[in-house]
């Protein structure tokens, strides 16, 4: 590992890739986080797709392999099918997925058809095009890093500037709309700032995997917090981590391809995050739930055995008779409930403990108030 | 009643020939509707009668068909600083991830201008805010752990930051508890002792007389107009609701 890292400062196709890596998460993370709550991830998904017919033909137009040039031809297209998208979505009655899914296979279809069409067409100098469908970080250079640090410096620039802009965008835009925002023009600002996320992808994890690069960090990092701020940096946090381990990874052995190594980073952060975060983690959120069952559980045996301590006695079989239960059954809870120490064992069979009678008192006043449960939130 | 809004010779709304179409089919139909200065107003009208949808199409939010709208003889535009708007509160996801004073702090986004963060003296501004309806000890809360009624309150609190003359409410009685209930009240009681006009899209028959002073009853067009006496009768109920409605299911008994 140790070794790794230091390749990273030394070793000129390492570090590059590494830098251009990390630059995509961090530029995917941010935009992707606001692409998230606009309900808008899948709209980064179709942009990404129609950026390949944007690169096959700069190439055709140009006949340069240019990257810049291609990147920006990319760009572009993708840039035109998300405008392409939203009229769509406002002016026909085509659901929204139904929408975007047709459209995401129309845009990747036509790039597919125009590559094959390149690739045949005897040009030498055509190979190595398909790369950007599903990314090829080894060839990243210098000036390619260069280029990403100027894209993604502009869409972080731009989220920096219109920051509060862009939050009520994504909360409210009615509300937006009537304190007189243009919010049309923010939303397309908003979405050609994704493109500029997109180009910065299209070398590193090419145009089928982008979508996982906007979505995955900012879903990651909802996981672990409530304010917005802090959702972005997490995202940007996230995107960063997952680049360079995918390109460290990517690096211990032959053969590794960057980008899909990239995208299995950042789904493992994902993953662990909707598990684990202690927000919202699915283990934690399990075992709050199991928590309140049994606390719910105990508190109506405690009940139970009250009202007969009081009104009659308090013995396995009373117990099991009032609740409907079998007698084994019975004598576990009273047992739990000893254990607890609301319980102890009496002449005639068991009594609440003081402990138990306070405890048993503050939960009738609390139905009668018809409060909340007690210890709830 | 010392509020400039009340010494304005023009009406805070006035509506000529309004008509939105939606998919050819027309939902506000040539509305002529005036607003009259210092009121609380409501807008009455049985389900698809295009309550929420009038006040989006004065307030630009949809495309109209046809129409002119003024505010206190201005157009939209020159106008903006004066208008606040609360929508209906199941318009946004209340899981997005901000806090109670974020959003109402968002009410004075438009004052503040492109650029410029929120600072402490907006801090306080919504804290004041939020205390006009009782919720400044959720300040810090997070939006998504609210309850419904709370929702609404938070709303209404952004409109009041923006310390506007008029002010559009969609629903604000839909759905909440007692408590909101009782501090929307307040609040509307205030703004009018303010001189401000208020417009509510409201539900209720029931309430609607003891809470407002101006009705307006509409079905698609507007069928009736004015001071709540005189324009709560049985016949424009009728007209409003059809047939369906008998005198014997019409809330006319007199209330507080």
């Amino acid at each position: 590992m140790l070794e790794l890292l230091h390749q990273v400062f030394t070793d000129y196709t390492l570090r590059n890739v590494a830098l251009g890596s990390a630059l995509l998460g961090v530029v995917g993370g941010v935009l992707g986080a606001f692409a998230m709550l606009r309900r808008q991830s899948l709209l980064g998904d179709v942009l990404a797709h129609a950026a390949l017919p944007g690169i096959c033909l700069a190439f055709i137009l140009t006949g340069s392999k240019q990257p810049l040039l291609l990147l920006l031809g990319g760009g572009l297209a993708g840039w035109l099918a998300s405008l392409a998208v939203l009229a769509v979505l406002r002016h026909t009655r085509l659901p929204e997925d139904s929408a975007l899914g047709v459209m995401l296979s129309s845009f990747f279809g036509f790039g597919v058809a125009l590559l094959t069409f390149i690739q045949h067409s005897n040009n030498a100098n055509q190979a190595g095009l398909d790369q950007f469908i599903f990314g090829q970080a080894a060839t990243i250079v210098a000036s390619d890093v260069l280029a990403f640090v100027g894209l993604g410096g502009v869409a972080l620039f731009t989220v920096g500037l219109f920051y509060k802009e862009f939050k009520l965008l994504s909360f409210d835009p009615d509300y937006a709309q009537s304190l007189g925002l243009p919010v049309r023009g923010l939303g397309t600002l908003l979405t050609s700032l994704t493109v500029l996320a997109v180009m910065v992808g299209l070398q590193t994890v090419g145009v089928v995997l982008m979508a996982a690069m906007l979505i995955a960090p900012a879903a990651a990092a909802r996981q672990w917090t409530d304010r917005l701020s802090a959702l972005i940096g997490l995202a940007a946090l996230f995107g960063a981590l997952a680049g360079v381990s995918g390109a460290l990874l990517s690096a211990t052995r032959d053969n590794l391809p960057t980008g899909p190594l990239v995208i299995l980073c950042i789904s493992a952060i994902l993953l662990v995050s909707l598990f684990l975060a202690p927000l919202r983690g699915l283990v934690w959120a399990w075992l709050r739930d199991r928590q309140n069952r049994r606390r719910i559980y105990l508190e109506r045996l405690l009940l139970d055995a009250h009202l007969l301590h009081n009104h009659a006695v308090l013995t396995p079989q009373t117990l099991a008779q009032h609740r409907r239960e079998s007698l084994s059954a019975a004598e576990r809870e009273l047992r739990m409930l000893q254990a607890w120490g609301w319980l102890e064992a009496s002449s005639t069979g068991y009594a609440l403990t003081p402990t138990g009678h306070a405890k048993a008192h503050e939960l009738e006043a609390a139905m009668r108030v018809g409060a909340k449960a007690p210890g709830g939130p | 009643m010392t509020a400039h809004s009340t010494t304005d010779a023009q009406p805070p709304l006035s509506v000529r020939d309004l008509t939105v179409v939606y998919h050819e089919k027309p939902v506000l139909w040539d509305i002529d509707w005036e607003v009259p200065a210092g009121r609380l107003c409501a807008i009455v009208g049985p389900n698809g009668a295009g309550k929420s949808t009038l006040l989006k199409a004065v307030l630009g939010l949809l495309p109209r068909a046809s129409g002119q709208v003024w505010f206190f003889g201005k157009t939209l535009a020159q106008a903006r600083a004066r208008i606040a708007y609360v929508p209906q509160r199941g318009t946004v996801d209340w899981d997005f991830p901000t806090s109670v004073l974020d959003v109402v702090m968002m009410g004075l986004y438009g004052r503040l201008g492109w650029f410029k963060r929120p600072g402490a003296p907006e801090r306080e501004a919504a804290l004041r805010c939020l205390e006009q309806v009782s919720m400044q000890a959720l300040a810090h809360r997070q939006i998504a752990q609210l309850s419904g009624g709370q929702q609404q309150r938070v709303f209404l609190a952004r409109a009041l930051a923006q310390n506007a003359d008029l002010y559009f409410m969609d629903e604000p009685f839909a759905g909440v508890d007692a408590v909101t209930e009782e501090a929307i009240l307040r609040v509307l009681h205030q703004l009018k002792q303010q001189g401000k006009t208020v417009v509510v899209v409201h539900h209720d028959l029931e309430t609607v007389r003891a809470y407002f002073d101006h009705l307006t009853l509409l079905n698609v067009q507007v069928i009736a107009s004015g001071p709540m006496e005189a324009t709560f009768t049985p016949e424009n109920l009728k007209r409003t609701y059809g047939e369906r409605m008998t005198g014997a299911s019409l809330p006319m008994a007199p209330s507080g």
